[in-house]
């Protein structure tokens, strides 16, 4: 294998096993607010309770998070010094930001949060609480910004500096190999480097997967408990929040994917064919539902809704969306490829498509699983509101809870079938039509040195991943404590906790 | 308007945030180097948790003082980082370990889960040390980079005997360290038992210490040359001599907390004398001093280094905040209660 695939697969298996984690400490930060909040309005134990519980299992992933993600902070450096160095100038700003304005805030008050219980008063702790969700979500900010700056690139411009001197480059200048050592990208504008066109709606779309990670993560756990007749008044409880909070965000999600997606289409065209299968420019292009790619063919097979893709790209049902065949554009290949002639482009031009066949698979699942899960919390609303969520001797009740058990797998396969779908589909571009992923690579790292460092990984996670799903199995054994455990409340505590009386 | 040299004003930045995390992160990983000499369950726990609700909020710096050096000195974050690929798998590596055996360890009663976890957690301590003192050493002594700045060296290169002095120096600096902020968490027998250590850690590393210097003045003759030329190094080294002996000192007198104090001091003084030194090189390239980084030519855009400088005036009164304040809630000797690791 070549040192780029071996790099790419190295990046990739690290940062996606990393992603398991932040979505979940994201979403179950939200809640943790929400329940805390609850206890310090009502009084009600069970509240105190739970916000105890879920903020155990908080710690485990979170745990896990930080761990993981401090690898990611050195790996653009050790897989990627080309980049680096082309791009330091803008993208190095919005990790240093992160480090200051989001981990910082997240550990500090994590130490409240985990530990504070008994030292600081429940305001402050609350107050603790809502600083480690804000953080969590702040990291999702700069980390986000920073990415969707490669996926669409604004508020830069390219200079080159050859002997000293600096040249600045013309806006439609096109990167090639030669350029590597002497060109950069150089901030313009701050601002429209955070606020490129596809911040907001992919920004948007990641925290809301997460928040759905978070949100089924406890459904799951308490439908469990219910389907086992354990901690009953508290997995009524739980799965209550947790439902309502996962419906909100799959109705939220639904609106964002299709904002998301618009954008796509907009600034990212061969991404968005490729993620569709459209090979062919035609009017009224239909919608594949699922099906499978014949790459060699150029053909896609499976259910197709006739003008479905126009009207959702474009609101329009006849108006096309554009092919591969026509991708990119015949003006951007000439100014790649000065010497080509028009017979040679249609060859030329699939250097510079993605993995077709993959990406759309990555895609049709996360929308797959996307709409599965929003049906689902749909249906359990329904019987939530009937009446019948908690009515154990119904048949069709228990089948529900079997499926909300599973239903927590649902948005870590959406959230990673997302980035492979994001990541692959602006292949061959590490950022989008300016510098390639090959030519990005670290020049003085060897293919031996990186597949040393992926075996070393690999063992390293296999082992986390087997302890955490151990030690998030036996956290659920346990169960929450008893509400007579909880109760050793500091004195200062119950003066500000108004205490119900118990029926 | 008369504006100070972004370029100067990002080293020192970037060289405080790797001091802080040196003073901070140190004691974490010095703690974790003793964990294993202690036996009773109750006192590695103890270990443990005096480190607990703040370990984390260390290792940020180390964070932020990589992202602050990818944004500011971008070609140096790729000649570092890329050059020095396999150590530095191994120190995330360790320090993924350092992290999750603190909080794994107590969820299980059993005596081998305890047993390898505490392995974990000294382990992968040390081994972190070690590479940042070997990496530090490499730093000093220079590494052979190209035209292009690009590492033209060896893994095994990396591993030569001066680096790995300054790799030894260092776990002993950080077991000291450790040690001296354990004297102050802990109360009665584990009190006892661990100011006893301190005075020969402090010997060992006085010793190692000692022994690196001599070895730079034969290794590494330019330091001689720069310092004759900055003659104001001598004084911040005469200074921080004074601070280090005051170390055995307040140790002798029972005031953890000075020691404390002095070795954080002693730190940052080393990190001064370093980057005076130093100062203007970011990668010092050996043999071919003409392809070393600086920090002018490893440096982002100008205007980069402003916005930049804009964040930091933003966030760093925030973080000294939270630091503070969390070291303040956090304050007192340790104890174990339900919710301890
Ligand atoms: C629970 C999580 C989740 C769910 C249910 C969905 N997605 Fe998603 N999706 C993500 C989680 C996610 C993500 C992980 O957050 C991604 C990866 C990169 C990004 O910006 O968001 C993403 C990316 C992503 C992209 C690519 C953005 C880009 O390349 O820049 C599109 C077009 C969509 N999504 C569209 C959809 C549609 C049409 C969905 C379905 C009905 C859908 N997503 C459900
Ligand atoms: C390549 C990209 C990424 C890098 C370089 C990165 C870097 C890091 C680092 C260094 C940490 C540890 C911070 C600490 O020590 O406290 C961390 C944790 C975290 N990251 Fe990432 N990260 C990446 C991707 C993401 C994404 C995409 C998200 C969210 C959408 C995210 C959200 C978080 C959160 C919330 C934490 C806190 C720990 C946790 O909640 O599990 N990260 N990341
Ligand atoms: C955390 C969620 C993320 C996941 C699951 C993810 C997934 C992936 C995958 C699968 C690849 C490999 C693509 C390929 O080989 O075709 C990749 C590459 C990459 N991603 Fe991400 N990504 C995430 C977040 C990020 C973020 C937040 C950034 C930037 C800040 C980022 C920057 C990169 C870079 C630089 C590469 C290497 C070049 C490439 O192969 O495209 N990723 N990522």
């Amino acid at each position: 294998m070549t040192v780029e695939t071996l790099a790419r697969i190295q990046f990739a298996f690290t940062v996606a096993f990393h992603y398991i984690y932040p979505p979940l400490s994201i979403g179950l930060g939200i809640l943790l607010v929400m329940m805390e909040g609850a206890w310090l309005r009502t009084g009600n134990p069970l509240f105190h309770n739970m916000a105890r519980f879920w903020t155990r299992i908080f710690a485990l992933t979170f745990a896990i998070g930080v761990a993981t993600g401090i690898v990611m902070e050195f790996e653009f450096g050790t897989n990627w010094a080309t980049y680096s160095r082309f791009v330091g100038d803008i993208f190095g700003s919005a990790l240093a930001a992160e480090g200051i304005f989001a981990f910082f805030l997240e550990s500090g008050f994590l130490a409240l949060l985990l530990f504070g219980w008994n030292k600081v008063g429940p305001r402050m702790h609350f107050f603790a609480t809502c600083m480690v969700a804000f953080g969590a979500h702040f990291s999702a900010v700069w980390i986000v910004v920073a990415n969707s700056w490669m996926q669409t690139p604004a508020g830069y411009h390219l200079e080159s500096t050859v002997n000293g001197q600096t040249v600045i480059l013309p806006p439609g200048h096109v990167v090639t190999p030669a350029d590597l050592t002497s060109v950069r990208a150089v901030v313009d504008d701050f601002w429209a480097m955070v606020f490129n066109p596809s911040t907001i709606d992919r920004l948007t779309h990641v925290v809301l997967g997460a928040w759905l990670a978070g949100a089924f993560l406890v459904v799951s756990i308490s439908a469990y408990y219910l389907l086992r007749s354990r901690h009953l008044e508290f997995s009524r409880a739980s799965l209550k929040i947790g439902l309502g909070f996962a419906t909100v965000a799959c109705v939220l999600q639904m609106i964002s994917a299709d904002f998301t997606a618009k954008g796509v289409v907009r600034n990212q065209p061969v991404k968005l064919a490729a993620m569709e299968g459209v090979y062919e420019t035609a009017p009224a292009t239909p919608m594949t539902l699922f099906g499978h790619v014949d790459a060699g063919e150029e053909k896609v097979g499976g259910p197709k809704v006739p003008g479905l893709l126009s009207f959702l790209a474009w609101g329009s049902f006849t108006k096309p969306v554009v092919g591969l065949r026509d991708l990119p554009s015949d003006e951007f290949l000439k100014s790649r490829h000065p010497q080509a002639t028009a017979g040679e482009l249609p060859v030329i031009r699939k250097q510079y498509w993605p993995n077709v066949a993959v990406v759309f698979q990555f895609y049709h699942i996360m929308i797959i699983v996307g709409v599965a899960l929003f049906v689902l919390s749909l249906i359990a609303c329904f019987f939530w509101w009937r009446g019948w969520l908690f009515d154990l001797s119904r048949p069709l009740t228990r089948w529900l809870l079997v499926a909300l058990v599973f239903s927590v797998l649902g948005p870590q396969i959406a959230n990673q079938a997302g980035w492979f779908t994001a990541e692959m589909g602006r292949q061959p571009w590490i950022v989008y039509e300016m510098l390639r992923t090959s030519e990005s690579l670290s020049r003085v790292v060897t293919a031996n040195q990186i597949v040393a460092s992926l075996i070393l990984f690999g063992l390293v996670y296999a082992l986390l991943f087997v302890m955490f799903v151990f030690l998030l199995t036996r956290k659920i054994q346990h169960g929450p404590d008893s509400e007579e455990e909880s109760e050793e409340m500091p004195e200062s505590w119950k003066a500000l906790v108004r205490t119900v009386p118990r029926a | 308007m008369n504006l100070p040299d972004l370029n100067i004003i990002w080293y020192v930045l970037v060289g405080v945030l790797f001091t802080g995390y040196a003073m901070l992160d140190g004691f974490d990983l010095g703690v974790g180097a003793l964990q294993l000499f202690v036996r009773k369950d109750e006192h590695r726990r103890l270990f443990l948790n005096s480190i607990g609700p703040v370990w984390d909020g260390n290792e940020v710096w180390l964070v932020t003082g990589g992202g602050a050096l990818f944004a500011a000195f971008p070609e140096a974050y790729a000649t570092v980082f890329s050059g020095f690929y396999l150590p530095f798998m191994l120190l995330l590596c360790s320090l993924i370990f350092r992290a999750v055996a603190i909080e794994f360890r107590s969820k299980e009663e059993w005596t081998w889960w305890r047993q390898f976890w505490d392995v974990a957690f000294s382990a992968g301590s040390l081994v972190a040390s070690l590479l940042i003192g070997v990496a530090m050493g490499n730093i000093v002594r220079g590494i052979p980079l190209d035209g292009h700045h690009e590492f033209a060296g060896s893994f095994l290169g990396l591993l030569n005997p001066y680096a790995l002095l300054m790799g030894v120096t260092t776990v002993l600096l950080f077991a000291m360290h450790g040690a001296i902020y354990l004297a102050m968490k802990t109360e009665g027998e584990l009190n006892q038992i661990v100011s006893g250590w301190i005075p020969r850690l402090i010997g060992f590393f006085l010793a190692s210490y000692f022994l690196f210097n001599l070895y730079t003045l034969v290794e590494v003759p330019w330091v001689l040359d720069t310092v004759r030329a900055r003659p104001y190094v001598f004084a911040v080294v005469a200074v921080n001599v004074l601070i280090v002996l005051n170390i055995p000192r307040e140790i002798h007198k029972g005031k953890a907390f000075n020691a404390f104090v002095s070795s954080c001091a002693a730190m940052g003084l080393m990190m001064a004398t370093f980057g005076l030194t130093y100062f203007p090189n970011m990668v010092l390239s050996s043999p071919d001093a003409a392809n070393s980084l600086t920090i002018y030519n490893a440096a982002s855009t100008q205007k980069t280094l402003g916005i930049m400088l804009i964040i930091a005036l933003l966030g760093v009164p925030l973080v000294l905040a939270y630091t503070a304040s969390i070291y303040w809630v956090f304050r007192g000797k340790t104890s174990l209660t339900k919710h301890s690791y």
